[in-house]
């Protein structure tokens, strides 16, 4: 019995020392939502502004730009998967993960060869484990994600966009059957990644980035803020040129963030339910402790007052 | 009466608005060279160059920013300066920028990424003396 009782209070100690880590981990987790959000509102006049002067060039200037132009025959995607670098975050990177899964079966059912790009250690984890190849993979920023790596993943995802289209075979569907051939050009970039709905709500996403299609902003600029003539310098090609993969740079950046968002609260929500349980085990590891106990004392009671009755019996017995 | 001789003027760089603020005028770099602006100035939509951006103020005051290459975007007395990275002067330590100069230098002209670090430390040097 003392041996048991010994038992549960360890349990109820170490217990204790679980929740005092989940809650810590807890309250970094919402006080770093806070910088997040903070984040996001901060990167968002540079979005706007830059969606506002892509939707000029696009309306005035009728230039035709590989990152615009749809491919006639798409043969192989791209697909951007964007989770966490850190576990404790519930379901978070397990549904941003089944999510991809889901849109490669989709590629795959129209007859697309499938490029993984991951961002973040959960993901390299997870495709390394079912050895399946990806192409590139960053990590260490998925809670703090800054422009530079936003850049990075950009440069590559629209330089892998951009090998030479011209180098393709016009035959699509003699292609798919032929082994990977990493010099050919994807004809598309899906990104999967967890949309910041409020505090409560994040669901995993997945948007087509390229080819571009609808320029959509944050918000769509107002109904009396007509669209001035521009002139570009030095020519709507160029000005096209250099803004679209800026373009694609800032769309990433905006989904890192979201994503780091998500996470955050993923992980508040996780460790809450965590510290949550923590708080009933200890009650519960308390109340056995304490009945184990009154059970120890009852015991000695009646072993006690067994032995005095025995000693009383003896004492008469003798005299 | 100020709204009618003033530009409306965004230094945004691509996690945060560096400046924005009401000017009079702004001088910036494009690739085909220096431009300023005033009120009333044709809509525009140029590519900046590595390089400096001056933003004179209401009250005369003038504010010096480096950017690395960005967008210019000049519509109805509205002046949209984008820059993946932008600084103001004040910001900038003339000591540091130099000593990135030095070692952009050191680390060879050769490649493109190393002379781009040179033109940007060159902006950015460029910019405190220009405040000075």
């Amino acid at each position: 019995m003392v041996a048991s009782l010994r038992e549960y209070r360890a349990k109820i100690k170490s217990t204790q020392a679980t929740k005092k880590i989940t809650r810590a981990m807890e309250l970094i987790a919402a006080s770093r939502i806070i910088k997040a959000q903070q984040q996001a509102a901060a990167a968002a006049p540079y979005a706007r502004e830059l969606t506002r002067a892509v939707s000029a060039v696009a309306t005035f200037a009728n230039v035709d730009h590989p990152l615009t132009t749809e491919s006639e025959d798409p043969s192989r995607a791209a697909v951007l998967v964007i989770t966490s670098d850190r576990g404790l975050a519930g379901a978070y990177s397990s549904s941003v993960l089944k999510e991809s899964e889901r849109l490669r079966e989709k590629l795959r059912g129209e007859g697309k060869e499938v490029d993984l790009y991951v961002a973040g250690r959960k993901a390299v984890n997870y495709f390394s484990f079912r050895q399946q190849p990806v192409v590139e993979a960053w990590t260490g920023f998925s809670d703090r994600p800054k422009y530079s790596d936003a850049r990075e993943i950009g440069n590559t995802l629209v330089a892998a966009f951009n090998v030479d289209p011209d180098a393709d075979t016009p035959s699509g569907s003699s292609d798919d059957d032929d082994a990977v051939d990493p010099a050919r050009a994807v004809d598309e970039l899906h990104i999967v990644f967890t949309r910041f709905k409020s505090m409560l709500t994040q669901t995993p996403e997945v948007i087509r980035l390229l080819p571009l299609e609808v320029v959509e902003g944050e918000e769509p600029p107002a109904e009396d803020e007509l669209l001035p003539l521009y002139e570009f310098e030095p020519s709507a090609t160029e000005v096209l040129d250099a803004l679209l993969p800026r373009y694609v740079n800032s769309r990433i950046y905006f989904c890192l963030l979201q994503a780091s968002a998500s996470e955050l609260a993923a992980r508040q929500r996780a460790m809450k339910s965590a510290t949550d349980n923590a708080d009933d085990l200890i009650q519960k590891y308390t109340r056995v402790a304490n009945q184990a106990r009154q059970a120890g004392i009852t015991q000695e009671i009646s072993e006690i007052v067994g032995g005095a009755n025995a000693l009383a019996d003896a004492n008469a017995a003798s005299e | 009466m100020a709204e009618e001789t003033t530009l409306h003027v965004e230094l945004v760089a691509a996690d945060r608005v560096v400046w924005s603020g009401e000017a009079t005028s702004v001088i910036a770099r494009t690739v085909e060279g220096d431009v300023g602006i005033l009120r009333d100035h044709a809509p525009m939509l140029s590519l900046l160059a590595d390089g400096v951006v001056e933003v004179q103020t209401e009250d005369g005051e003038t504010w010096v920013a480096a950017v690395d290459d960005g967008f210019l975007s000049v519509a109805l007395n509205r002046v949209s300066i984008l820059s993946e990275d932008a600084e103001m002067s004040h910001d900038i330590d003339l000591e540091r920028a130099k000593q990135e100069l030095e070692q952009a230098k050191q680390a060879g002209s050769d490649d493109e990424e190393a002379q781009e670090a040179v033109r940007r430390a060159q902006a950015r040097i460029r910019a405190v003396e220009r405040s000075a």
